[in-house]
């Protein structure tokens, strides 16, 4: 089904158009709000913030997280900070460069007016934490520090040595536990949302499973939101935490909602390397890092001495190399490539020979290690822990890993995707980050729309709706429960021979090796078969066992790998579209002569936005034109 | 390497329970401990049984999710680790291993490994906070924080709610956990107007959740992954002392007044 699409982007200059948006929109009156529920599904720092900040308002707020606790949304991991155009290094900086910056970063394929709002809002999001008591890094003056990150020329990232993640949704689940404790907002850990309730066209409501008990229940409100986060767990190995899943955004996509631009996968260039088969996730290194740290290989292949045994004159320092200006804070996709151009061609440290070095020996000569380690100890010692090398005296081994998606559902101006009622925060739209993310962006985005934007737009939505009561008996709701139920009926009923983690491991590698960091149209073309048959195979040979009224985590996996192997065709799709390079979505056939992304700007300068055909098989592609009146297209240079 | 495992199994709370002995083979010493259980459980799964329920999700040390008693401590025997960055090379080939749940009375088992610390969330609902609106807050270089007390406060402030004070503390007490949350907002400018309610209200429901109280073990802080100290007991101690002499002093105050 062709999608008709409506940015409703405010008119007027940018700088003005998030202040007059406000000035008009409708408001509904503090007593009215209590009779409006609205549902927030995932409570991590877009989620968290949104629940919190609307049970503030006076709305009737219900959150749902699959976590134990909303405190463990995988925000948590997040490390290295938080970008805001505060200017307080006085190094240049301001709200249009931080536009700027993130424009050009996500290779212009982002919408401008929600990238100029988001650096707009970044100012206040710094300002609301701190506020709220998160303990960042200060100066010995008082005030804050900064730290720099790749993309940038500027020091505006806000930081809480490798934990900042964990700090501001520490911050945002304090606020969502002070509205708990009024009595504004009904937690529901341990719960996971299993189908949409949608009347007379709306997002009505939710249909969930209470993980512990299995009990399917239905929740009504007059609008949904979903911060359900990334998917980049299509890939089996990746940087994201084992349950982040699709789920939410992809029932939403069965229903109709678009999905924007599903190919754009961040590819972290610092992670931890893979170490065996039996590794079931990445840990990533904070690209904060590359601050201090150079990264390198040896200048001849297949080098195995000890990194201490190579000398300078034997080593490339191959980002300094090829991107003078920008070096090792070049940005993420093209670290990323670069690190694989060169472990591709041999030149790749390690057992496996997927690793390059990343070296603070010079930082540490420089700044002495007390330094160092007040900068990145956590860090450090997570990657002794895991690699059982001590990165205080050799170089850390790291290669790029599956990251941050850029894709998700689409979202006019007001955060609402294309099924009336139903908003995305956070990871799970696909608003501002284009082709690719700069580091310290997703904490902001996180931010700004739970506290920030969400609270404004949902109560334009729901001023100006006139919403018939639904109660538990309505036909839509029943159906949405029988669908729930059925689909865990057919889980339980799979009596076949291997495990469902089996069928994602052999799903990730495909996406991995076909639809990564590199893509050709043939790579792509023969995964969409492979994953078909891989498919047809999960669905007559997987075993899940169990109960349904039960603590049952194989049945909760089964559910997200289904919706894994659908939406990996579509990354694929997607890719397969597009046949330009740009950001994260590398298509071989489209490179310059030295290796740099060649972007179709002619073609391709659009968001693609996915829709279910009305046979439910198919996919039909709208696109979004993007324009760029504020900073004009270019091709991104960072040498 | 080849290990025998004794695990926990429990239906439910109030299920019956025992501990199930299994042998794992061709362990990777590079595997962390949760990716041992994979495999354990990927092997259950495909004899048509039931896998070991734990809870884990980031993998990182980080989420606090993971949450299990390894041979009689919590998280395993290397310290400042959690269960989930605990690597298969800190166990010897041959070697036997207990895993249990953490035990508490404020934290019931909901099946085999898992427990429910739903506890922790409320001693935190009950003013583990700022009470800041969102949308005004002031500019945030208004107020300078000292560099020694915000780094304080964030040292407390790491904490990652994973219960494992609790389940090392013969009490099953969780002073370290409330503790870590007070003092870092006692320490900055922003938590000081709530500072004495917040101690009271937090402690109060701490001691209704049926957590223990604290008598000077020490096991916590042993057992604290990410290293919180038990000087922020010790600074919690002081803090609710003071605040019940304010609270006692405003009550009087007030019958003066009248």
């Amino acid at each position: 089904m062709q999608l008709e699409l409506n940015a409703q982007i405010p008119s007027g200059p940018i700088e003005q158009k998030w202040q007059s948006h406000k000035d008009h929109i409708k408001l509904v009156s503090p007593s009215n709000k209590r009779k409006h529920t609205v549902i927030v599904v995932g409570t991590g720092l877009a989620g968290g913030a949104a629940a919190a900040s609307l049970g503030e308002l006076g709305y009737n707020v219900k959150a749902f997280c699959f976590q134990d606790s909303p405190r463990r949304a995988h925000s948590i991991a997040a490390q290295g900070g938080i970008n805001a155009a505060k200017n307080y290094q006085n190094d240049g900086d301001s709200v249009f460069r931080l536009f700027y910056d993130t424009i050009k970063g996500g290779d212009f394929r982002s919408r401008e007016a929600n990238v100029y709002r988001l650096a707009e809002l970044s100012v206040n999001i710094i300002d609301q934490c701190v506020a709220q008591g998160v303990p960042f890094a200060r100066e010995y003056g008082g005030l804050l520090s900064n730290r720099s990150f790749g993309g940038a020329q500027v020091s505006r990232t806000f930081y809480a040595k490798g934990q900042t993640g964990q700090q501001l949704l520490l911050g945002a689940y304090a606020a969502l536990n002070h509205q708990i404790h009024l009595g504004t907002v009904e937690m529901h850990p341990s719960t996971e949302m299993q189908d949409l309730i949608i009347v007379d066209g709306r997002c009505r409501g939710i249909v969930t499973r209470n993980l512990r008990t299995g009990l399917i229940e239905s929740h009504v409100a007059d609008a949904v939101v979903f911060a359900t986060g990334g998917y980049s767990n299509v890939f089996y190995l990746s940087t994201s935490a084992m349950g982040s899943n699709a789920t939410a955004i992809w029932r939403a996509y069965k229903h109709g909602a678009g999905m924007a631009n599903p190919c754009f996968t961040q590819i972290h260039p610092t992670s931890i390397p893979v170490s065996g088969e039996h590794q079931s996730k990445l840990t990533l290194m904070s690209e904060s890092l590359r601050n201090d740290g150079r990264i390198w290989v040896p200048n001849k292949q297949g080098d195995k001495r000890l990194p201490s045994d190579i000398p300078e004159s034997e080593r490339d320092y191959y980002l300094e190399r090829r991107y003078p200006s920008f070096g090792n804070l070049s940005p993420r996709d093209i670290a990323s490539r670069a690190a694989k151009e060169r472990c591709d061609a041999g030149y790749g440290v390690g057992p496996m020979g997927l690793g390059v070095y990343l070296d603070l020996t010079d930082s540490i000569k420089r700044l002495g290690q007390d330094v160092i380690q007040a900068r990145y100890g956590n860090l450090l010692d997570m990657y002794a822990n895991i690699s059982g090398d001590d990165p205080y005296k050799t170089p850390m081994r790291i290669y790029p890993a599956p990251h941050y998606t850029m894709g998700g559902l689409w979202v006019d101006y007001n955060l609402m995707t294309t099924i009336p009622g139903l908003f995305a925060a956070g990871e799970a739209n696909f608003s501002d980050h284009g082709a690719n993310r700069l580091g310290a962006s997703a904490l902001m985005q996180g931010l700004a729309d739970g506290y920030f934007i969400l609270p404004y737009t949902i109560g334009d939505y729901v001023a100006q709706q006139s919403l018939s009561a639904v109660g538990p008996q309505h036909a839509e709701v029943r159906a949405a429960e029988e669908r729930a139920n059925a689909r865990v009926e057919k889980f339980l009923s799979m009596k076949g021979s291997k495990t469902v983690d089996h069928y994602h491991r052999v799903l990730g590698r495909i996406m991995w090796d076909k639809c990564g960091m590199l893509r050709t149209e043939q790579g792509l073309k023969e995964a969409l078969s492979k994953i078909a048959a891989l498919k047809e195979e999960f669905w007559q040979n997987s075993v899940i066992g169990g109960e349904a009224q039960e603590l049952n985590q194989e049945l909760e996996k089964a559910g997200r790998v289904a919706d894994f192997f659908e939406l990996g065709e579509l990354m694929c799709l997607d890719a397969l579209n597009r046949n330009e390079s740009c950001g994260a979505h590398f298509r071989e056939e489209y490179q310059t002569e030295d290796g740099e992304a060649k972007r179709d700007d002619n073609a391709y300068c659009y968001s693609a936005v996915w829709s279910q055909k009305q046979d439910g098989v198919g996919h039909d592609l709208t696109k979004e034109p993007l324009a760029f009146d504020n900073v004009h297209l270019a091709t991104r240079n960072y040498k | 390497m080849n290990l025998t495992l004794f695990v926990w199994r429990q239906k439910g709370a109030t299920g019956e329970a025992r501990f199930e002995k299994h042998e794992v083979h061709g362990v990777s010493s590079d595997s962390s401990f949760l990716e041992m259980l994979d495999v354990l459980n990927m092997h259950l799964v495909e004899r048509g049984d039931s896998p070991v329920a734990f809870a884990h999700d980031c993998r990182e040390g980080i989420c606090g999710s993971c949450s299990m008693t390894i041979n009689g401590r919590p998280h395993g025997p290397k310290s400042l680790t959690t269960a989930c960055q605990l690597h298969m090379r800190t166990f010897k080939d041959g070697d036997t291993i207990y895993i249990e749940p953490f035990r508490a009375a404020a934290f019931p088992v909901v099946r085999d490994l898992v427990t429910d610390r739903s506890a922790f969330d409320r001693i935190q609902q009950a003013g583990g906070y700022v009470s800041v609106q969102t949308g005004a807050a002031a500019e945030a270089n208004s107020i300078p924080i000292e560099k020694d007390l915000a780094d304080e406060a964030f040292d407390a402030a790491a904490c990652i709610g994973c219960g494992a004070c609790v389940a090392a503390c013969p009490n099953g007490s969780a002073m370290l956990f409330t503790a870590a949350k007070v003092t870092h907002l006692a320490l900055l400018p922003q938590g000081a107007p709530e500072r004495s309610r917040r101690v009271l209200s937090m402690v109060a429901k701490m001691d209704a959740e049926l957590f223990g109280g604290c008598t000077n073990h020490g096991e916590c802080q042993e057992a604290c992954p990410k290293g919180i100290s038990i000087k922020y007991i010790a600074q919690m101690n002081r803090d609710y002392m003071s605040a019940t002499l304010k609270k006692a002093r405003t009550i009087r105050g007030k019958v003066r007044a009248q």
